[in-house]
């Protein structure tokens, strides 16, 4: 599918859409969305950019596999359940929070770290299937 | 005590290791690690015949009621110096036996799980960790069963063993959870003080059966024996201490260990007496036919089992007493017997008792080891058996009404005992030596003083049983609970009925020695009638098995997935289906519908004229588009009826779906096969069945009364609790944080499967064309 539009279109996307996303994510404490819908709409972004650019553009432009951030992401969430531990001598998930907001982003707490581990699996998993099964179809 | 049941484990960890090292001329050293733990539990001795119970409490899982809950009183004692002693001996006589083998470490490894995992059955005192122990041994006995793995016979042999083991295994796991449930507790010293609740309860039965079935299966009792010869494929040092002193003695333990909880009823006592005395029968009629040493050794360790089972129903003080000695007199003659087996293999090549003899004069220690194991096999004065024989006369004798029926058992059993102790022990070694074996010359000392020190033991014991009486009988007869009277152990008791009896037994069983010679002609004959032995129904049943598991699996797992998913979907059907209209609750209350708006109405048709184009379009894009269609509209469903988080991530999904779809179906040929319509009518009727049934269960999960105190506790600690305000995500990172996390593995496992299958393929397409180009 290599169209002109979709191309010059899709380059100005992929930013756009990112930033969405992580809007998306960040947000989702508050309003609809989090982590989950976040990674899904990071992926339709990544996956648009490989249809209109060319997968070997779009792994260039990752640099990476996507499949690292599977491991990457589940060790955010993990370690974000693990840190009342260390941290307060909670019980293993307990909800933690800094005490001021930060400007724009709100509250920080474990929740927060936990949601991004969430975000990078579901943009991992995604990824790696789709790419997979374009690069063997 | 926990220290020294996992050194056992910890020596054959670090094997992995160090194998190559301790494979050469350091084998002997791992002889050391059974040392240890045998002087380990010697220096107990004292401290369990002052009467004292040694024990330790480790918490494991609490919650299940699984402690580690370890007790060293006395028929423990008897068990663990059995395999640390007999353990100790057999690791120094492999060295020997299996020296500069491949595998020798392996070997090792196997052996010093199994010995950890004997002495975790044996100290255990929670029903639950006996259990697991029980396992590791059937486990690692499978190994060493199985440990000449090039031969077939080999392999079946272990697979066979494992398969009756790990079947009496899980009997025991269920007898051992119902048992649990009666008595309230699963530690068993503490089930001694509920035996009347136990014994009154419904499960009684239930519980001594499944019981039963797992220590006759471990002990090679009628009608599961019949692993027991199949497993003398193992070489002779894994013979000599699985069958001598610990795995199939094991179920002996069991048995012995809760008679005090479970024993002394009626029920209890009359199975073992039958089952025992046919054991015992069955097994010492067969070693007449029998010319491979091995072979009779496997059915006289049968035949013992018996007697010890039958003792053990006999129930009564003197019954346990003589038990208590048989166990120890059967593993000291049983293991020198095995050894000197070895030797002779070993040595000659051969254990066709048919071409031995005349070998004392190559091998006079051995021939020494023999004799003197023979005579305290066949029960003669001055040996430990005869003190052990005198024993199970006098106990018979004073059985109640039926004793002169049980004493003519035992009395019948003891004689061909007799016979097939001679066979194996002496006529090996005497008569004129055959030219071919002249040149045999002894082995190693490592091989021949293992079996001479059990066998010296064996006479030792008999002259002076005050050496064991007090050290090591007595608190054992005290441990299963029969606290009056002190024992006496005895050789010469004076002129009486049962030195009658022995001498009896004595003389018909040495005239059968000198008339029956075994020859290869009865066995032969004997082997006709091996289609109705439980071994070979057992076999035809696991043939059976085999068969229709996969015709059953070949049906089911037929490899077109649309079979899978109409398999699923028709069972879901049927089974909810059947349980939905049978109790139907739901109502349709029109009055609380809302109007329907224009818009929904527009939504509903867009989407029924999407799954109407997708089922009749011709085109598997225009299909899979179509199918887009649908997903969106249930999204903007979602949207009126307030739910933008679900409608979001409908939304993602449904895009990335389509996208996966259309990646898949635009590389298939254009030309489309489509199935004909009888297929079609099916796939629709069943569509329909499953959208029908979905829709009922919707209307049915409405009509449960609304149990609103977990959705009120989400909305009002989402923002108190977690500093959030939208309750969806909340519940997803924070209050169900745990199942998100489990999610989101699970996705991340599905990924990485379609990777490693697509990647997989990938390169046996490769592999393929490579293959083409040479």
């Amino acid at each position: 599918m290599k169209t002109i539009i979709l191309k010059t279109a899709s380059n100005y996307l992929l930013p756009l859409l990112m930033l969405f996303s992580f809007f998306i994510l960040l947000r989702g404490h508050y309003l609809p969305g989090g982590g989950f819908v976040g990674g899904l709409i990071a992926a339709i972004a990544f996956v648009l950019h490989a249809f209109a650019n060319g997968l070997e553009n779009t792994k260039h432009l990752i640099r990476i596999h996507p499949g690292f951030l599977m491991p990457v992401g589940l060790a955010l969430a993990f370690t974000s359940g693990l840190a009342p531990i260390f941290y307060a001598g909670l019980p293993f998930m307990t909800g933690i929070w800094f005490p001021e907001p930060l400007s724009v982003i709100g509250m920080v707490g474990s929740a927060l770290f936990f949601d991004i581990g969430v975000y990078l699996v579901v943009i991992g998993v995604s990824l790696t299937i789709i790419f997979t099964i374009t690069e063997s179809a | 005590m926990l220290a020294a049941i996992l050194l056992g484990f910890l020596f054959s960890g670090l094997l992995v290791f160090t194998g190559k090292f301790l494979k050469g001329r350091w084998a002997v050293l791992s002889a050391s690690i059974p040392f240890v733990l045998f002087v380990y539990f010697a220096q107990f001795i004292g401290r369990v015949s002052s009467g004292e119970i040694i024990s330790q409490h480790i918490v494991w899982v609490p919650s299940m009621g699984i402690d580690l809950r370890f007790v060293l009183d006395g028929i423990s004692l008897i068990f663990s110096l059995m395999i640390t002693g007999i353990g100790f001996l057999v690791f120094l006589y492999t060295s020997a036996y299996l020296k500069n083998h491949e595998y020798l470490d392996r070997f090792y490894g196997y052996l010093g799980i199994f010995m950890g995992a004997m002495l975790g059955i044996v100290l255990s005192d929670n029903v639950l960790s006996l259990f697991i122990f029980w396992e590791l041994t059937s486990i690692s006995s499978f190994f060493l069963i199985g440990f000449k793995n090039k031969e077939e016979s080999s392999r079946k042999s272990a697979v066979l063993a494992l398969a009756i083991t790990g079947f009496g295994g899980l009997f025991l796991l269920a007898g051992a959870l119902i048992l649990g449930s009666v008595a309230g507790t699963f530690t068993i010293s503490e089930m001694l003080s509920s035996k009347e609740l136990i014994a009154n309860s419904p499960h009684y039965i239930i519980i001594v059966a499944f019981i039963f079935i797992a220590a006759f299966t471990k002990s090679a009792q009628f009608p599961f024996h019949f692993w027991l010869p199949g497993a003398m494929k193992a070489p002779t040092p894994v013979s000599t201490y699985l069958h001598s002193a610990t795995m199939v003695k094991a179920g002996v333990y069991l048995l012995l260990r809760f008679t005090p909880v479970l024993g002394s009823t009626e029920f209890w006592n009359s199975t073992l007496i039958i089952v025992g005395s046919i054991t015992m029968l069955y097994a010492a009629m067969h070693t007449l036919f029998r010319t491979d040493l091995k072979g009779i050794l496997a059915y006289s360790t049968i035949s013992a089992l018996g007697i010890l089972v039958f003792l053990i129903g006999l129930g009564t003080k003197e019954a346990l007493l003589a038990a208590c000695v048989f166990i120890l007199v059967h593993a000291l003659y049983k293991a020198t017997l095995f050894l000197v087996t070895g030797i002779i293999d070993h040595e000659t090549g051969s254990r066709d008792i048919t071409m031995l003899s005349g070998l004392r004069k190559v091998l006079f220690p051995v021939a020494i080891a023999g004799f003197l194991a023979a005579i305290s096999f066949a029960g003669i004065p001055p040996s430990f058996g005869f003190l052990g024989k005198e024993l199970i006369y006098e106990s018979t004798l004073h059985y109640g009404n039926s004793a002169i029926l049980i004493t003519a058992l035992a009395i019948i059993t003891n004689i061909l005992l007799l016979y097939s102790g001679f066979l194996v022990g002496i006529k090996p070694f005497t008569g004129k030596l055959p030219e071919r074996f002249s040149k045999v010359h002894m082995p190693s000392f490592l091989m021949w003083i293992p079996p001479l020190i059990l066998a010296i033991l064996c006479i030792l014991f008999g002259i002076f049983p005050s050496i064991i009486q007090e050290s090591l009988i007595q608190p054992a007869v005290t441990s299963l609970g029969e606290n009056g009277g002190e024992v006496h152990l005895k050789l010469w008791h004076g002129f009486n009925t049962i030195l009658a009896l022995s001498a009896i037994t004595i003389g018909i069983g040495v005239l059968l020695y000198f008339l029956i010679k075994p020859n290869k002609k009865v066995e032969t004959a004997i082997k006709k009638l091996e289609f109705i032995s439980p071994k070979t129904m057992t076999e035809k049943f696991g043939n059976g098995f085999y068969y229709f598991s996969t015709l059953w699996t070949n049906y089911f797992q037929n490899g077109y997935l649309r079979h899978y998913v109409s398999t699923i979907i028709l069972f879901l059907v049927g089974v909810m289906g059947y349980t939905l209209l049978n109790n139907t609750r739901y109502r349709l209350v029109y009055s609380s519908f809302t109007a329907l708006t224009i818009y929904e109405v527009i939504t509903f048709v867009i989407m029924i004229a999407g799954i109407l184009y997708t089922v009749f379009t011709k085109s598997r894009l225009a299909a899979v588009a179509a199918l887009g269609i649908v997903g969106l509209t249930i999204s903007l469903i979602f949207v009126y009826y307030s739910a933008p988080d679900l409608a979001m991530t409908q939304f993602s999904i449904d895009t990335l779906t389509v996208i996966l779809f259309v990646l898949v179906l635009y590389r298939l040929p254009k030309y489309l096969n489509l199935s004909d319509i009888k297929t079609r009518i099916k796939d629709g009727v069943l569509s329909i069945a499953f959208g029908g049934l979905i829709s009922i269960l919707a209307l049915e999960v409405l009509a449960e009364p609304q149990g609103s105190e977990i959705s009120e506790f989400y909305a009002e600690n989402a923002y108190l609790l977690a500093k959030g305000k939208n309750v969806v995500n909340v519940i997803l990172v924070d209050f169900r944080g745990i199942d998100t996390f489990m999610e989101i593995t699970v996705l991340t496992i599905a990924a990485i499967g379609v990777f490693a299958l697509l990647k997989l393929r990938m390169t046996a397409k490769e592999r393929i064309t490579t293959g083409i180009k040479k």
